[in-house]
């Protein structure tokens, strides 16, 4: 069991408001994203409900308990850190069985627990290794077996993937998400990375300066952004925002074109560009252009697309998937 | 490690300077030990005799008897070891405190607590001499251990700040959502990760409370009396006996030089931790 629930949760450093107050309802066995750019208060959220640090007002309430003001330990949950955190004068088997050792489990619980996290997480062969023999994977999944044999309400990972090269990120992003679907625990993750986030989620909380932008399942967040900051976050390659006579056009003041929803033509279209740099990656090609009356626009195309520098097209926003914000940024719903 | 000195001349200017600080440094030690096996007459001889002079144990022989060498020798142990170890249980919290939580003024603190040893000694004898006789505290080993420790303190918690600050304080996080409690935080998790810090720390400071001398010899006569008052006692009004002082020299200093030797490696470490990465 493990619902987590935040009332008004504010801090405050000084006299800077890093989170000024934020209400969030985390079910049991969700699996949460914090995502946002660095420095938008997700890690420190994250922190609060582990207890790492103090709130400066609000609740938290863990299984409806308000844990505010308990100990890190006595609220019953594990935390992954974006630097391992492993304990390195201990062996790995030392280091997963610390946390039981300080719960005063008796030696063969321990051992049979250790053994059990490390059979999950292929690990067995190194158990009397240090974490300085072990390459990155292996010291994540350390720090993942030290989290699961506490048998935590809920797990918190730090930006676990961060440190890790690009190949072996995406298998431990398989291998976190085949872990939520076989424990069912609760789990909230922190990470400035839009893939990992839309991959992951059941749910996630989009921030920016302390305030959450949107909260919702990661299809929605693509197909229905509240406003221009989720909008621009979400998806990869940015969407491309238009305003001036375009948008004026369109009875808003901006217009937003993922680079997916912009068809390619070769002499009728909407808007005119030439082509400044072609990526081709075989399965899709992106292209950066610069449209005459707009500037700077990216289009992503299936499949090879036999285009190069200085070529000429046109470019059609699909109208059913064009996103209108008004001048403050937020959304305008499409007409029905 | 290549050589920055691309000539042979340069090598040797290079290797002869290193040799002459070497010799330098030293040069007294080697006197002392050569005097100690000097006669009384050998030894104020002019020209000074560098080997050809009669080799002789008497002035060993003569101390050994004459005083209680192992008294001093206990009182030294128990002196530097007695300071260290309480100055380590002292400095390893205030270090915690100063380098994972630290606040606005801590670093004013650790610049202040380092001012105290500008201060020179000899400004505030009076003062703590008559604390020292008013408590009935001369001549106490208790006594001079509080003066060692805490006048030892604001180095020891300097390098085990700097330390400290090396150790990444997720480690010390990832211990509390274990469960750690404070002391079980700092026993199981940061100290095994600092023991060369500390074992630096703490050699140094054996180093610097045996070798003090101003007020192990200031505020004791006999019964806590150390070696650098084993030492002293040697050069007396009757007048200055060179042998005789230069052994009880050899003999106050040995200990510790040989403890130096064996450790240098690990002190170098403790004392440049931090200054390269």
């Amino acid at each position: 069991m493990g619902a987590i629930r935040l009332e008004n949760v504010k801090k405050s450093f000084g006299n800077i408001d890093v989170i000024p107050g934020v209400d969030l309802e985390i079910n049991d066995g969700e699996f949460v994203v914090f995502v946002g750019p660095s420095g938008c208060g997700k890690s420190t959220l994250l922190r609060l409900i582990a207890g790492l640090e103090d709130v400066t007002s609000g609740k938290i309430m863990i299984n409806d308990v308000d844990m505010v003001n308990e100990s890190p330990a006595k609220r019953g949950l594990s935390m992954v850190f974006q630097s391992y955190a492993l304990y390195p004068h201990m062996t790995v088997y030392k280091n997963i069985a610390f946390g039981l050792k300080m719960a005063g489990e008796p030696k063969d619980v321990i051992e049979e627990k250790v053994r059990n996290a490390a059979k999950i997480l292929n690990l067995t062969d190194y158990l009397e290794r240090r974490p300085g023999a072990l390459s990155g994977g292996q010291r994540q999944r350390v720090a993942i077996g030290r989290a699961i044999v506490r048998n935590p309400a809920a797990f918190l990972f730090d930006e676990p993937l961060s440190n890790l090269d690009a190949a072996l990120r995406v298998n431990m992003r398989l291998e976190i998400t085949g872990l939520h679907q076989e424990l069912k625990t609760t789990m909230i993750y922190v990470t400035h990375d839009q893939v990992e986030a839309m991959t992951m989620a059941d749910k996630i909380v989009v921030l920016q300066a302390g305030r959450v932008e949107q909260i919702g399942k990661p299809m929605d967040l693509y197909a229905r952004p509240a406003n221009k900051f989720v909008a621009g976050f979400i998806g990869s390659p940015k969407m491309n925002f238009i305003e001036g006579d375009y948008a004026k056009a369109r009875d808003c003041a901006c217009v937003g074109v993922r680079p997916e929803h912009l068809l390619l033509g070769a002499d009728r279209g909407d808007i005119a560009a030439t082509v400044k740099i072609a990526e081709h990656l075989g399965a899709e090609t992106y292209l950066h252009v610069n449209a005459d009356t707009i500037g700077p626009m990216t289009v992503r195309a299936t499949g090879e697309v036999p285009l190069g520098e200085n070529d000429r097209i046109w470019l059609t926003p699909d109208p059913e998937r064009i996103h209108r914000f008004d001048k403050n940024g937020k959304a305008i719903a499409h007409q029905a | 490690m290549e050589s920055k000195f691309k000539t042979p001349f340069g090598r040797f200017a290079y290797s002869a300077f290193a040799w002459i600080v070497g010799l330098a440094v030293f040069f007294p030690i080697l006197w002392m030990v050569l005097t100690s096996f000097k006669s009384e007459l050998d030894a104020v001889s002019m020209p000074p005799l560098f080997i050809d002079f009669n080799w002789t144990l008497e002035n060993y022989t003569g101390i050994l008897e004459q005083s209680n060498y192992f008294k001093f020798a206990m009182n030294s142990i128990i002196l530097s070891f007695g300071s260290t170890f309480i100055g380590l249980i002292f400095a390893v919290t205030c270090a915690w405190a100063m380098a994972f939580n630290p606040t606005k003024r801590t670093k004013d603190t650790l610049l202040w607590m380092l001012s105290t040893k500008m201060m020179p000694p000899v400004g505030v004898l009076v003062p703590i001499y008559l604390v020292f006789r008013d408590w009935g505290l001369l001549d106490s080993r208790f006594g001079l251990i509080m003066v060692l420790f805490l006048m030892n303190l604001p180095i020891m918690i300097w390098m085990l700040y700097t330390y400290f600050k090396e150790i990444p304080k997720d480690i010390l996080e990832a211990a509390r959502m274990d469960g750690a409690t404070l002391p079980k935080e700092i026993l199981f998790v940061l100290l095994p990760m600092a023991i060369p810090g500390i074992a630096s720390t703490m050699l140094l400071n054996v180093i610097l409370a045996w070798n003090e001398a101003f007020w192990t010899l200031n505020l004791t006569t006999s019964d806590a009396a150390p070696l650098t008052a084993f030492i002293a006692s040697y050069s007396s009004p009757e007048g200055l006996f060179w042998a005789k002082l230069s052994a009880a020299s050899t003999l106050a200093v040995a200990p510790i030089l040989i403890v130096g030797w064996f450790s240098q490696k690990q002190l170098v470490r403790g004392l440049t931790f931090g200054a390269v990465k």
